[in-house]
């Protein structure tokens, strides 16, 4: 039933990222509209396959790579359309669609076979922690997808040859706007998000801090939108340098989600 | 024969970039190079039209390829190297010529197409020529005529309408960067008309305050009372950048009024939030290398001008009406010219004659400075009657319409009756 449901989320992803991608390229706002139509129910329609799979597992459905790829996607959705709905940034749809067909993909050819929960993660922590920790990625995503648009559009802009972009991207303040607002919802999440983890830890293995490489990694990225957040509210920093450093920081993010899991061995692998 | 030529010289935004119209612009105002034109012996009659986007100078004259010479020597030659220049520079000829005055006066050859200010600048300078007396029969004629052409084109075509003025394009960019104009802050940097257009534009636009800086504070004054804004003393500039957003410099100075590193500091107490520099002056009031900054953009009338581009096709068809008003007009005076090309022949007619007729009275009547002044105003009487009544049928034959004889014929005879081309070079004009 969930399978079912995942394929056809991702079918109609797809669908609304190709209509995302006409409007970009024609301008046309009918184009726009349909493809926020596909783009919504392709988002309801994956948000029922989380509930569905949550009661077919048991638990929540953050625990095997496809569950947690899935579900970050979901959580970039979701962002996404908090914020549409308090600013229009034009065109961010069609970044956003894409990036969210990008992770359905990587979702769509990893394992999808639901695995028995250790004993170790039966905890109400899991769906708090997780859902935290991925929600504050997916405010993240949105600061850097917003980071490149805003690179994009500085560059001609700065430039004055004005090319693909600069016609259809927004204003430079809308988009470090973006930037700002995904910045100071994202990163007290993620800080949520790391002390709800230690606090399960200590639950789970008796001290707060294991040092495991997820932990480490997740320190490093934290840091950086310590960085990011911190140049931003307090030195003043915007635009460009901010956008890069969103950037820099969201690859820190994939690679405490990846990286850490296939190249490092911890706590957190989900195979384990 | 040898009616004399008319030529046009000139560069303009599409021919040159802007680092060498900066050189070229003839900031100091008119009087010194009309002047400089004026010991030419070659021109007959000039005028010289000098704005931000282009140089252009008109005249009649005998030789072209001479008073080319001479006038780019006298003109330019302090400035730029003559191979530069003749990359540039653009050349008409004739009913060419005519067709780019009324191009250029009708605002079409204009860097935004349909903006008004270009007849308003050609005016000024043909008075500053009728001042100095340099235009003569066929320019007055010409340039009249100009402004009525100008004149036809903005009410029979919506070419004006829909201009896309520099002021448009430059709103357009402060969009794309503060996206919401309200609350924003816009200074002025000069007094001129470029930069009160912007601001209108601007203000049109929901900025909240206009503050105007210029080097005589009652002119920054005056504009700054047009939108309720504050006029400052251009010294206070760096403490000013600190609070608005957006910078619109036109001042006629020939130097940099700001630099890069009088801005580095200030971003820096404005917490990197974005500055827009707006440089419609030439030559450039703000340093390039302001752009290399952070967070702040700068544009030069080049730039906006490449942003005007963009949304130009609109205005094409208006423009399509507007060039067959101009081709009508043209003809129109391609005929008056033909029809005037009698008048050297009339006038080297009447010099000759009065030379002989005074020559002839001085000789008489010995010489005629010794005359008082009532007898001299007599003997010259005597001399215009003399000939005049001389040259009354020569001169009828030569205007009245005669259907016999084209008129180039009729001038060929009374200029060989008259041997009127010995001794000179008899150079055929094209």
């Amino acid at each position: 039933m969930s399978f079912l449901l995942f394929q056809g989320s991702v079918a109609i992803y797809l669908l609304s990222a190709a209509a995302y991608l006409v409007f970009f390229l024609t301008k046309k706002t009918t184009v726009r509209r349909i493809g926020r139509a596909i783009f919504l129910t392709a988002f309801l329609l994956h948000t029922v396959n989380i509930i569905v799979r949550y009661f077919e597992a048991g638990h929540t459905p953050i625990t095997s790579h496809h569950e947690t790829v899935s579900f970050f996607a979901w959580s970039l959705g979701c962002c996404y359309l908090s914020f549409r709905w308090r600013y229009t940034v034009k065109n961010l749809g069609t970044f956003v669609s894409i990036l969210v067909v990008a992770l359905m993909l990587v979702a769509t050819f990893s394992s999808r076979d639901i695995l028995p929960l250790p004993p170790a993660l039966q905890s109400w922590w899991l769906p708090v922690h997780a859902s935290i920790a991925l929600i504050a990625d997916g405010f993240l995503a949105l600061a850097c997808v917003g980071g490149i648009m805003y690179l994009l559009q500085e560059r001609e802009i700065k430039t004055k040859r004005f090319g693909l972009f600069y016609s259809r991207l927004p204003s430079l303040e809308a988009l470090d706007k973006l930037n700002h607002h995904c910045l100071s919802v994202g990163f007290p999440l993620l800080t949520l998000g790391l002390i709800t983890g230690s606090l399960w830890a200590k639950q789970a293995w008796g001290a707060y801090w294991h040092w495991d490489p997820k932990e480490t990694w997740s320190l490093v990225t934290w840091f950086l939108y310590a960085a990011a957040v911190h140049q931003r509210f307090t030195v003043g920093w915007r635009g460009r340098r901010v956008a890069i450093l969103s950037i820099i920081a969201f690859l820190a993010v994939l690679f405490t989600l990846w990286g850490v899991s296939f190249l490092l061995k911890g706590v957190h692998t989900y195979v384990s | 024969m040898s009616r004399d030529t008319i030529v046009l010289l000139g560069v303009n935004h599409k021919t040159t970039p802007l680092a060498i119209r900066e050189k070229l612009a003839l900031s100091a105002g008119y009087d010194e190079p009309l002047r400089a034109l004026g010991q030419l012996e070659e021109l007959r009659e000039y005028y010289l039209l000098s704005t931000c986007n282009r140089v252009e100078v008109l005249f009649t004259c005998q030789d072209v390829e001479q008073a080319r010479t001479c006038v780019l020597e006298r003109l330019f030659a302090h400035s730029v190297s003559r191979e530069e220049l003749d990359q540039h520079i653009y050349q008409y000829l004739d009913d060419k010529a005519v067709e780019h005055l009324f191009l250029v006066a009708a605002s079409l050859d204009s860097m935004i197409v349909g903006e008004a200010q270009i007849l308003g600048q050609l005016k000024e300078a043909y008075r500053q020529a009728a001042k100095h007396r340099c235009s003569g029969l066929v320019l007055n004629k010409l340039l009249h005529k100009s402004f009525s052409v100008a004149k036809r084109v903005r009410t029979e075509t919506r070419i004006g309408a829909s201009a896309v003025s520099i002021s448009y394009a430059a709103v357009e960019m402060a969009r794309k960067i503060f996206g919401d104009l309200a609350g924003k802050k816009v200074l002025l940097i000069g007094a001129g008309e470029m930069a009160e257009l912007a601001a209108e534009h601007l203000v049109g636009q929901g900025v909240a305050s206009v503050i105007v800086a210029n080097r005589t504070l009652q002119r920054a004054v005056n504009l700054a009372r047009c939108f309720n804004g504050q006029a400052v003393a251009l010294e206070e500039l760096a403490d000013q950048l600190q609070h608005v957003d957006i910078i619109i410099s036109s001042t006629g100075a020939p130097d940099l009024i700001l630099r890069k590193e009088d801005v580095r500091p200030v971003m820096r107490e404005r917490r990197n939030r974005p500055l827009f520099f707006i440089d419609i002056a030439v030559p450039r009031d703000l340093d390039p290398a302001i752009n290399e900054l952070d967070n702040v953009y700068l544009y030069d009338i080049d730039d906006l001008h490449n942003v005007v581009e963009m949304n130009k096709s609109e205005r094409d068809k208006e423009a399509v009406k507007a060039y067959r008003i101009i081709a009508e007009e043209k003809l129109k005076f391609s005929k008056w010219l033909a029809n005037m090309e009698s008048t050297p022949t009339i006038i080297q007619l009447r010099t000759i004659v009065e030379d002989l007729v005074r020559a002839e009275v001085e000789k008489t009547m010995g010489r005629l400075e010794g005359l008082s002044g009532h007898d001299q105003e007599r003997t010259e009487k005597l001399v215009a009657a003399i000939t005049g009544k001389m040259l009354y049928r020569p001169l009828h034959y030569l205007k009245n319409d005669n259907h016999c004889i084209s008129l180039p014929d009729r001038i060929n005879t009374v200029r060989s009756l008259f041997q009127l081309d010995n001794g000179n070079d008899d150079s055929e004009s094209p």
